[in-house]
């Protein structure tokens, strides 16, 4: 081994030096034009530290929207269906013209739900120099995202990420979503709970997911704080198991008479079923992770009488109806989950970009939060922490194989 | 002639029926509708068919860009062989490759140095995994368990804490080889793929508390606003994402640079030599006064201590953790690492880093089929390269004749 | 009171044994196949998935040419299934496994995790990342409708065709010519081949029917759960992997028997403490049986050769 003794120390220690004198060169060039990372405002154009990341768009003929989210793996399907919208949406316009005299372009990122993947998606949209992010779907991989699109001045509306955090914690001025927080979605639910289905036992079941668990969790502390339900039973179930039969065995000793449940509806759509085939009438209500077709689909005649919290009825509205014609006629399949709130975003994004006249991060959080427009969701803006402002919530039955708002 | 195209034919029509009801079969659940999409299965035959033609004909694959390969690959093992390339031949190829390394964030854009780090964290994964794996023979499949260990560790220090990088870097190394060790004692009598089960299951059990221990770890929603490394205690890099991931970087490279250094020395030390004898022949090993418990659990333990290392790296790179970080998939990824590189071998591992971790970056220009190419050449190069891409040679002593061969050590 | 406790049990134990024979059945293909070349089978689950896909397009295409008799849709559909479960383990060993033949041991496992991969994207891509609705093929069994609310029909023929695979599989390798080519294959590839048994053959043979079973499995498992994508075969090949390891693997017995024990872990573990480490308890009763028994509960005890 004389080799290593030979070179590989000196080379070793060489490289140790090189990279600390490089550090402290950049620490010097850097700190001249240093800003606390609190203030938020006077980010758009004045940042100027040489990164190439934080430079402001270059002007050019296109403007880039990324979209990020899980385009494969187990999660794919919440993720594609966002693609699809904000593709439409963009076709659209581009087809009249694009917009500022400008075309539109969309960047999809893949990052499979996944934190890490999440940063490298992120930094390729941020080197890809996007106006903004359609993204991401899942809340974990959002966290880890959020921060660098922030450092980027690059706005982020997300079409699904619901965890309250996001917005309430205030420390992202740069996220938006067109889906209402957990929270708010909880409540909702734990008051319907409460005072028209006047339960006094629940069980609250979830998938042990960043979503589901998220959600049942609040749902918890709203009885707790009420104090006039008792929770029986507050468990998580395996997501994917084939059988769920212990799990509906113990809601059934533990005489509770509403499951809540935090989740997606494959794992809800098993369970109502064996609930129902071991003849227990127990209630099952859950959030907008169940409110799907699929849903309805896979648990047929189980799912009637099933409670689900959902942005309030749009399918009325007629640009909801033309933009789930229109992915009709252009893929041939339903869209799947998310794609009016992705397209909402993908309309109040764009109309944000025309309304300002740039992409400049500034004047696009004040126009989104000043302006209302017409979408998919009902006419929506953005309050001060980007939750969207418009799109309520409503609590659905399921009747007859469809959804049916409770006014 | 006749009988290459009769073969490919088959070929060709054999793959269409194979997929034929997953390819071309659509149906509309709601309208019960049922559409045959004839065009995807005749490309599929098509290409099949061309392929195997080429295949039987020139014999492509195998000679061309393979062969070449092997070239390159005597070139790398011949590396450490003073005799076999002169010093300058080396000092020009490492110091490229230092040149580059270390010049690499001026260059590239922050996207490619993050794509680099995480290369290079793989890498560390990597030569961790390779002692357990490649060293001593040992399957472990729940490896992606003290990577979860250093990365929580770090997370939950700082966050309760404030503790910083640069403390919590040697604590996760040591947390994760006292887990190593915790595994290892009531393990490591298992052998083979009963090894590699408990090895999985631990590793599953370890994310599934993660998940479910709310009040310690914060469940499935993680932990955020984690860190980023001090340089001697100046916080300096909170302030730009851009200079943190340049900073991570250097920090990465020392790492693994040190990482390198260490596992070429274990090697060929008296605990390496013991676990490679220990792999070939444990009852004679025993003979030989080798304590098998004792080496088997260094073993482990050194592997986990880079694991750990690598987590609180990790943290502190993504600045938010959650258990979907640490699936068996990742596990799976990192054992893969080390067997398509070359089980035992360095510069193997370098390669199977790379190749696993840039391929589907690179990758994303192809969109939705990201996944599907990387599943693909996942099998293509086992297939090809059993022994994965840069064989591990052994020491070996060979006979060359005197006359003919070159000097002999 | 007592009664009330007893009944829990009971279904618990039923629940249990519904939940085992899914992972046994998915688990005597694992153990096959593992018997035979010593190879995990990653992408055996990915063979369970793409059996139950086959079985719910021929079904819908079917139903969408007017043919609704159940029993001809489930045996149609069935034998559809099996078929290409069976071409697909089939193409499966010849393209990623056998060129790894002499490989070192952990090559064929890593074409299998690319295997896994690859099978897992083309499904999705080329069928719906959405969870499709499965038909429920099985027509219900009168005789069962009295208890219906502990055992579904579906559960009681899971559970039939388990035990039934198991006497065949145990018959196949004990008595059959081609069962003692097997064994023989399995002890030492080298003599069986000098014997004149066509290894090749065999391997494939093993093969095909681990995947066929894997398609039955997939069938059943479709029916019960109502609901299939491309990621089911990951989730139930781990389980079954445990299954197989658990009983000893190769054993076909073991296989079922792992299973079983590993539902009841599951379902005991859940009703009588929590459902959130439900996975915790059944690695960990993994983990302390291998402490005991090294080999799993019915597989031989191999003594080092020196």
């Amino acid at each position: 081994m004389k080799f290593h003794s030979r070179f590989i120390t000196p080379l070793f220690v060489l490289m140790i030096l090189t990279a600390l004198m490089l550090i402290s060169c950049e620490k010097s060039k850097e700190e001249t034009p240093e800003k606390p990372a609190e203030t938020t405002e006077n980010q758009g154009s004045s940042d100027s530290h040489g990164a190439p990341t934080a430079a402001p768009p270059e002007p050019s003929d296109t403007i880039k929207i990324g979209v990020a989210g899980a385009h494969s793996g187990e999660l794919a399907s919440y993720g594609l269906p966002t693609v699809n919208a904000v593709n439409m949406v963009v076709d659209e316009i581009n087809s009249k013209g694009g917009l500022n005299g400008k075309k539109l372009q969309v960047v999809a990122e893949d990052d499979v739900c996944k934190p890490e993947v999440a940063t490298n998606t992120a930094t390729k949209l941020v080197t890809e120099k996007v106006a903004a992010v359609i993204g991401h779907i899942c809340s974990g991989a959002t966290k880890s995202a959020i921060g660098i699109y922030k450092d980027a001045n690059i706005i982020c509306i997300s079409p699904s990420a619901t965890n309250a955090e996001l917005t309430l914690s205030g420390q992202y001025p740069n996220f938006f979503r067109t889906i209402a927080n957990d929270a708010a979605q909880a409540k909702l639910q734990v008051d319907y709970a409460l005072h028209k289905l006047h339960v006094k036992k629940v069980a609250i079941l979830h998938d042990k997911g960043d979503y589901g668990k998220g959600s049942a969790t609040l749902a918890k502390q709203y009885f707790e704080e009420s104090g006039l339900a008792a929770i029986a039973l507050f468990e998580g179930v395996t997501a994917g198991a084939v059988d769920y039969s212990a799990i509906v065995q113990k809601v059934k000793q533990s005489g509770a008479e509403l499951v809540v449940w935090g989740g997606y509806h494959p794992e809800a759509s098993r369970i109502v079923k064996q609930m129902r085939t071991k003849k227990m009438s127990t209630l099952l209500m859950g959030s907008d992770g169940l409110k799907d077709e699929t849903f309805i689909k896979t648990a047929g005649e189980f799912a009637e009488g099933v409670y689900v919290s959902g942005p309030q009825d749009a399918s009325k509205n007629i640009l909801n109806i033309k933009a789930i014609n229109d992915h009709k006629s252009r893929f041939g399949t339903e869209p799947g989950a998310f794609f009016i709130n992705a397209y909402s975003a993908a309309m109040a994004l764009t109309n944000a970009i025309a309304k300002a006249e740039s992409t400049d991060f500034q004047a696009l959080s004040t126009t989104l939060k000043k302006e209302s427009i017409d979408t998919p969701l009902g006419r929506i803006s953005f309050d001060e922490h980007g939750d969207v402002v418009g799109s309520g919530f409503s609590i659905y039955q399921v009747k007859n194989g469809a959804f049916k708002e409770i006014k | 002639m006749i009988d290459t195209l009769l073969k490919s034919l088959r070929t060709a029509l054999w793959f269409m029926f194979l997929t034929f009801p997953i390819l071309a079969v659509r149906i509309d659940s709601l309208k019960n509708a049922v559409t045959v999409r004839w065009p995807a299965v005749i490309i599929l035959g098509a290409v099949i068919f061309l392929i195997s033609v080429l295949w039987h004909t020139a014999g492509l694959v195998k000679r061309s860009w393979f062969f070449r390969f092997d070239g390159f690959k005597q070139f790398i093992q011949r590396l450490p062989d003073q005799d076999a390339l002169s010093p300058f031949m080396i000092r020009t190829t490492l110091g490229a490759a230092a040149v580059f390394m270390i010049s690499l964030p001026f260059f590239a854009s922050s996207y490619q140095t993050n794509v680099m780090i995480n290369a290079l964290l793989y890498v560390m994964l990597g030569l961790g995994l390779n002692i357990v794996v490649g060293l001593a023979g040992l399957l472990d499949l729940g490896y992606v368990a003290f990577y979860a260990v250093g990365a929580y560790l770090y997370a939950l220090l700082n966050l309760h804490l404030g503790i910083g990088f640069w403390i919590a870097l040697p604590m996760g190394a040591a947390l994760a080889a006292f887990f190593g060790i915790l595994l290892g004692i009531p393990v490591l009598r298992l052998k083979g793929d009963y090894l590699a089960i408990v090895t999985l299951g631990f590793g599953e059990i370890i994310r599934l508390i993660l998940e479910n221990w709310d009040r310690v770890f914060k469940g499935p929603s993680g932990i955020s606003h984690i860190s980023r490394p001090s340089l001697f205690g100046i916080g300096i890099m909170e302030s730009s994402v851009h200079h943190a991931i340049i900073y991570m970087y250097y920090i990465v490279v020392v790492l693994v640079l040190s990482t390198f250094f260490f596992v070429s020395r274990l090697k060929h030390s008296r605990i390496g030599r013991a676990l490679l004898a220990l792999k070939e022949d444990e009852i004679a090993c025993q003979a030989m006064g080798i304590d098998k418990m004792k080496t088997k659990l260094t073993a482990f333990a050194l592997g986990a201590t880079w694991a750990g290392m690598a987590g609180v790296i990790f943290a502190a790179k993504t600045t938010f953790i959650n258990p979907a970080s640490f699936t068996f998939m990742e596990s799976a990824i990192i054992l893969s690492i080390v067997v398509i590189g070359g089980m035992g071998s360095i510069p193997g591992v370098v390669l199977g880093a790379f190749f696993l971790v840039l391929l589907p970056e690179y990758f994303r220009e192809l969109g939705d089929y990201r996944m599907l190419v990387f599943g693909g050449a996942m099998i293509l190069v086992m297939v090809f390269k059993p022994r994965g891409l840069l064989e591990n040679t052994k020491p070996t002593v060979t006979y060359v004749s005197q006359q003919t061969g070159p000097d002999t050590p | 009171m007592f009664h009330d406790k007893a009944g829990y049990f009971f279904e618990l134990f039923i629940g249990g044994l519904t939940k085992g024979s899914i992972y046994a059945l998915i688990a005597l293909g694992y153990t096959m196949v593992y018997g035979i070349i010593e190879l995990i089978n990653f992408a055996h689950g990915e063979i369970y998935m793409i059996g139950a896909f086959t079985a719910l397009i021929t079904a819908a295409a079917l139903t969408a040419f007017g043919v609704t008799h159940p029993l001809v849709l489930v045996s149609v559909s069935g034998i559809t299934a099996v078929v290409y479960a069976s071409a697909y383990g089939y193409t499966l060993e010849k393209v990623a496994y056998k060129p790894l033949r002499n490989a070192p041991r952990l090559s064929p496992l890593i074409s299998a995790i690319g295997m896994s991969i690859f099978l897992q994207n083309f499904v999705l891509l080329a069928q719906t990342s959405n969870y499709i609705p499965f038909p429920n093929l099985i027509p219900p069994l009168p005789f069962l409708e009295p208890v219906s609310h502990i055992m579904g029909t579906v559960d009681f023929i899971i559970l039939c065709t388990t035990a039934v695979i198991m006497i065949l599989l145990t018959f196949l390798i004990r008595k059959t010519r081609i069962g003692t080519a097997m064994r023989a294959t399995a002890q030492d590839k080298t003599m069986a081949r000098l014997l004149g048994i066509d290894v090749d053959r065999i391997i494939s043979f093993t093969f095909i029917t681990g995947s066929a079973l894997a398609a039955v499995g997939g069938v059943m498992v479709g029916s019960k759960m109502g609901q299939i994508n491309f990621y089911i075969g990951f989730i139930a090949g781990i389980k079954a992997f445990t299954a197989a390891v658990l009983g000893g693997i190769g054993s076909i017995p073991g296989a079922v028997l792992g299973g079983l024990i590993l539902g009841w872990t599951e379902s005991f573990g859940t009703g009588y403490l929590t459902s959130d480490y439900e996975d915790v308890f059944a690695f960990s009763l993994l983990v302390l049986i291998l402490i005991f028994k090294p080999s799993g509960l019915l597989g031989r005890n191999t003594t080092p050769k020196v």
